[in-house]
């Protein structure tokens, strides 16, 4: 594929993920942390993100399936990964968060279990997109393009 | 202008999150400041070089410092999270606050919650700034000053009477005594960042928005 168009693709497929709210202005924010220097960053935190996600849904599948629910554990868990999916600017897995922790103040489990399904789904669509992302990236840099701003 | 490099400047970060680490680090170095990170304010203390089974309250004249741990890496600022698990960032700050080594290394808290009554107490406590999360780069912006008073002031150790021997350009028109405590003050707070003010303090200090 010829480099212009794997430019353009990044570039219109990068937008279409602000526009959905997959990302939102924190991930800029990332990508301007990004430099010569230190030209793995984003990529360095993004797998930080997702090592410590699924440590977390795992975390919160076993919390959710005791007989006794902790929901201070529970809520515990949530609020990391509401935190770090801020970080980086997962707009959609840090909202699908604040409507689990409502459910863990009011100690509804039905309610939590649907969130952390919830969860679930938006943080493997933003990791689905953001690999796919990164491997455009990788494409065009590999082709001696570099990656347009 | 003459001034020292930033990079002589030395920021110890405290956050439980890795992410944030990554992310505090690369802000900080970016700023030029030197970096130590570490995930919890227990750790935080040891790096500072107090113990938290020091008395350092009961004997003021001897330095609350261990002689075993290296207080040679001299720290200019701490920025710290305010929920972590065990020791929050209140807690250090207020253990920071109490030693009589530490006390005047100012304190930075980082909170991804918007809780008034939570930054009151922390500005309260001697926090120099209260950060909402994520943190951007023109959030560190406001570090430098914090850090030069300190530098300016290791000059005249502690017992500086009233009268304030650097009046800083910056706040004017302001009596203050000499701790950097209740001071929330900052020009040029960025537009977005909604921060609700902190209760008005009786020395009439300003208050950032």
């Amino acid at each position: 594929m010829d480099l212009v168009k794997l430019q353009r693709q990044l570039v219109d497929y990068r937008a279409s993920l602000y526009h959905e709210c997959v990302l939102d202005e924190q991930f800029t924010q990332l990508q301007q942390l990004q430099d010569e220097n230190n030209p793995d960053f984003v990529v360095e935190v993004v797998s930080l993100f997702f090592e410590d996600s699924e440590r977390l849904l795992n975390e919160l599948t076993k919390a959710l399936e005791q007989q006794s629910i902790d929901f201070k554990r529970v809520d515990a868990h949530v609020h990391q990964l509401k935190g770090s999916s801020s970080s980086i600017g997962a707009q959609r897995v840090q909202k699908s968060c604040i409507a689990f922790r409502n459910y863990c103040e009011e100690q509804n489990v039905e309610g939590c279990l649907a969130c952390l399904q919830q969860v679930r789904i938006e943080y493997s669509l933003v990791k689905t997109k953001l690999e796919y992302m990164f491997q455009l990236e990788q494409q065009i840099l590999s082709s001696g393009g570099s990656i347009p701003i | 202008m003459g001034m020292a490099a930033d990079s002589e400047f030395h920021v110890l970060a405290v956050d439980d999150s890795i992410i944030d680490r990554k992310l505090i680090e690369r802000l900080l170095k970016t700023s030029s400041y030197q970096v130590t990170t570490v995930d919890s304010g227990s750790k935080a203390l040891e790096f500072l070089g107090l113990h938290e089974d020091l008395h350092d309250r009961i004997d003021q004249n001897t330095p609350s410092v261990s002689p075993n741990n290296h207080q040679e890496v001299e720290v200019n600022l701490v920025i710290t999270d305010y929920c972590m698990p065990g020791m929050t960032g209140y807690d250090l700050l207020k253990k920071i606050k109490e030693s009589s080594s530490l006390k005047n290394i100012p304190v930075v808290i980082m909170s991804s919650e918007n809780v008034p009554s939570r930054i009151s107490r922390c500005l309260e406590e001697g926090a120099e700034e209260f950060f909402l999360k994520p943190v951007r780069l023109s959030d560190l912006n406001k570090l430098r000053p914090h850090m030069l008073k300190t530098k300016s002031k290791d000059h005249c150790k502690e017992q500086v009477d009233e009268k304030t021997a650097f009046p800083s350009p910056k706040q004017e028109g302001k009596e203050e005594s000499n701790n950097n405590k209740r001071k929330a003050t900052e020009e040029g707070v960025s537009p977005e960042r909604t921060r609700p003010r902190p209760r008005p303090r009786p020395n009439g200090i300003t208050t950032m928005v």
